[in-house]
């Protein structure tokens, strides 16, 4: 493992020219993507998505039924990988990881008094602790967005650093609510923050504030993920959650990850969305590739 | 150590190139098997009897044969653009212009589709780029300028602006759809009359354009299209009877240009050769500056008279830049033109492919270090893979003369003052990029570089309503916008 030796003066973080990084992002959606490449990447995108259910009306039986679902996408179509994880509450960990049992798919908890993170560290360390006792593979974690917008940058550096170290062997994704952020210019900012304090994952948002997922602000993210990895030897993850529903936006993601980040970077262990109908569109799109027409949304199942 | 680390850490880029091709139709482009002259708003045969070929650079096949037009032809068509002058179009109301202008540019977006295809057959840039750029900006620029048509007297108040009379126009292979319109539009909108000779590699277009003008009924003569190589164009600045030449293209031929017109009554705009300086600060958001210096020498295989074909990066940040810029290479996609994922080209020409070739191995010859990207060009077809120049000095060949390719020449500079020199130390003043955080800068800067047009924290942007044109070598007059008019009025 590669070590950080010098932390920067979060401060001076490089800036982020607004129209130039929107202009590079929309180029990416100018890619026209066919055939075998299509199919490629619809299914790596399927095999890339953190099948989420963060709603306080969720019960022990949605969240088996989501499971299932992670396992088996859709059985008419033979071959299909399944999804990288299940993401939800820490009180139903449990659930998900006996109902996932041995099919190899994470199970991520949202934890640190998500998604406002308004609390004491106390209380976040020990919703943290709880998940990973419950058996997450993997926690996201909400960074402290009014403390960041104080200028508090060390207060959100140790804050993400004492997380870091309860998760023990889980991963850690930092959410970093780019909805409430305001800026490209602090997008970036908190990317390094997050980073420099040992996040194995930088996420986008918690999929509760409008707007989510951008492709400019993951391209911010990634080009941030990219610096570090330059100046570290040391790969970090991206997860846009939110806002991404139609296969067709998916590829334009992977489009840009794979151009910012390159191949390394096009599997489940460094990339991931956040979504909960995405699959389905994939899914629908993957069997018109094989039958040539589109089929009714009610042959998809909705779990 | 952290040297040593950062030498490790490579990206890799093969799949992002390797995609499955999406290539557009060309069932959209009618393309004759032959070409003959548009005068008088008819195509007629050559006095000359000659064809020449025009081919595709991306396969070396040909396209179609066009007709070469001899003195006598350029006498036929400034004959009929004269008549029309005088006949017609002068008598013409500016509202009634205005009408035609409009016609013409709602015509070339109804046929956007099919320019597009043939622009990218007959010249080898990308079709994303004729499609999102190339014939939008053309329509663009004639609807721009069918608004100025009735308000000439805004324009230039307490004047009564005067059209010319005869405008014969020369325009470069490089945007041949677009120089068209740059220089038709304005000609029209000011009420004069046009010969237009389009570069002998990429006839195609401005031929199309020609059945534009046509089926939209524009009064015969009043837009003459005659094709030909060098000795057709100086047939056409030679003829006694024009008044204006507007010549876009190489700084050695706008020379010839001036010393021929020189003692008679034409008037001239130029807009020649460049050499931009695009200068990276070290506060400058990097990412968007490699973009922007991506955009500035790779658009259109660096075959843009305002290509950012010479780069400064402040010495703090050479390495990381040069590190992003060239990580940034291995991602372009060069091949087919026709394929919709194509980020570079074919260059235009053989010819042109061996000047670039001819200053790969001068750059090497004088001790620079060469960079290219590591993708496959195709086998046939001229190709040239996207090129930086790193250690060249001031005094090297590819730091000072227009190489017109995708070669990138790039220097280090420490204070603001040394940039500043070191843009302007040269012939030539076109244009030039300023990537900085800091507004004080930009406008110190700006206000010091001698270019006629400057990008701040953005390169190779373009827009009707904003003139462009150039400093010292790099021509005189302006085109584009309210100052585009001038050149064809007196005022």
């Amino acid at each position: 493992m590669a070590e950080i030796k010098t932390i920067p003066d979060f401060s001076l973080t490089p800036r982020i020219d607004q129209v130039g990084i929107e202009e590079r992002a929309s180029r990416f959606t100018k890619r026209s993507i066919k055939n075998e490449t299509k199919i490629k990447g619809l299914k790596l995108a399927l095999n890339m998505i953190d099948l989420t259910t963060l709603e306080g009306k969720d019960t022990d039986g949605k969240v088996k039924q989501l499971c299932y679902k992670a396992c088996h996408l859709h059985d008419a179509y033979p071959g299909l990988p399944s999804v990288a994880a299940v993401c939800v509450y820490p009180s139903m960990v449990a659930v998900a990881k006996k109902a996932l049992g041995d099919s190899g798919i994470k199970v991520a908890s949202v934890a640190t008094a998500f998604p406002s993170g308004q609390s004491t560290r106390d209380v976040k360390l020990r919703d943290t602790k709880f998940a990973i006792n419950q058996g997450a593979d993997e926690i996201d974690m909400v960074i402290s967005r009014g403390k960041f917008h104080q200028g508090e940058y060390n207060f959100v550096f140790d804050e993400i650093a004492a997380i870091k170290e309860a998760c023990g062997e889980a991963r850690l994704k930092v959410i970093l609510e780019t909805g409430e952020l305001g800026s490209y210019d602090k997008v970036r900012r908190a990317s390094d923050i997050a980073m420099y304090a040992g996040a194995d994952f930088i996420k986008t948002s918690t999929g509760k504030i409008s707007p989510a997922a951008t492709m400019p602000v993951t391209l911010v993210m990634l080009e941030a993920i990219r610096d570090f990895y330059y100046k570290t030897g040391k790969k970090i993850a991206m997860k846009p959650a939110g806002g991404i529903s139609k296969a067709k936006l998916a590829l334009h993601y992977l489009v840009m990850l794979n151009e910012v980040l390159g191949e390394e970077w096009m599997n489940n262990e460094w990339f991931r969305f956040g979504a909960s109908s995405l699959a389905n569109d994939i899914l629908m799109q993957l069997m018109k590739q094989k039958t040539g027409v589109y089929q009714s949304a009610d042959y998809f199942a909705l779990d | 150590m952290a040297t040593k680390k950062n030498n490790t850490v490579k990206l890799q880029f093969d799949s992002s190139r390797n995609l499955a091709p999406a290539l557009e139709s060309k069932s959209v482009a009618k393309i004759a098997d032959q070409y003959d002259l548009f005068i008088n708003g008819k195509f007629e045969k050559p006095s000359s009897k000659k064809y020449f070929n025009t081919i595709n650079p991306a396969n070396e096949e040909k396209l179609s044969s066009v007709a070469e037009a001899n003195s006598a032809d350029v006498n036929k068509a400034v004959v009929a653009a004269r008549n029309a002058y005088e006949k017609v179009w002068k008598k013409t109301s500016a509202k009634e212009r205005s009408k035609y202008i409009y016609r013409i540019a709602r015509m070339i977006q109804e046929r956007a589709r099919e320019l597009a295809v043939i622009e990218t057959l007959d010249g080898g840039k990308p079709i994303r780029e004729s499609r999102d750029f190339d014939v939008p900006t053309a329509a663009n620029h004639f609807f721009y300028y069918a608004g100025w048509a009735d308000k000439l007297e805004y324009a230039f108040p307490n004047r009564k602006p005067q059209s010319l009379g005869v405008a014969g126009q020369i325009i470069p292979w490089n945007f041949p759809l677009l120089m068209a319109a740059w220089k038709i539009a304005p000609a029209l909108a000011t009420g004069n009359t046009v010969v237009l000779k389009p570069a002998e590699t990429t006839p195609l277009t401005a031929l199309k354009l020609a059945e534009i003008i046509q089926e939209a009924d524009l009064p015969p003569g009043v837009v003459n299209i005659i094709t030909g190589a060098g000795a057709t164009g100086a047939a056409l600045v030679n003829h006694p009877d024009i008044n204006k030449i507007a010549f876009t293209g190489s700084t050695d031929v706008g020379k010839i240009i001036q010393k021929a017109i020189a003692g008679t009554n034409k008037k001239a705009t130029l807009e020649l050769g460049g050499k931009a300086a695009n200068i990276i600060f070290d506060d400058a958001p990097l990412d968007q500056a490699v973009e922007g210096v991506i955009n500035g020498i790779f658009f259109n295989q660096g075959h843009v008279c305002c290509a950012g074909s010479r780069l400064f990066v402040q010495e703090s940040v050479y390495k990381i830049v040069l590190q992003k810029l060239k990580d940034r290479m291995e991602s372009l996609i060069v091949g087919n033109p026709l394929d919709k994922n194509t980020d570079i080209g074919a260059i235009n020409s053989k010819q042109q492919l061996d000047v670039i070739n001819k200053y790969l191995k001068i750059g090497q010859q004088e001790g620079a270090e060469m960079f290219q990207s590591s993708c496959n060009i195709p086998k046939k077809g001229f190709y040239c893979r996207p090129t930086i120049f790193t250690n060249v000095a001031q005094s090297n060949r590819i730091a000072q003369e227009e190489i017109f390719g995708p070669v990138l020449a790039i220097q280090t500079f420490r204070t603001e003052d040394e940039a500043i020199e070191k843009a302007n130390n040269t012939p030539f003043g076109l244009s030039a990029g300023v990537w900085t955080d800091k507004g004080s800068k930009i406008f110190n800067m700006t206000s010091k570089l001698r270019a006629g047009v400057i990008w701040a924290n953005t390169y190779n942007k373009f827009d009707p309503t904003s003139p462009f044109g150039g400093y010292k070598e790099s021509g005189f007059g302006r085109e584009g916008g309210m100052h585009g008019l001038e050149g064809y009025l007196t005022v």
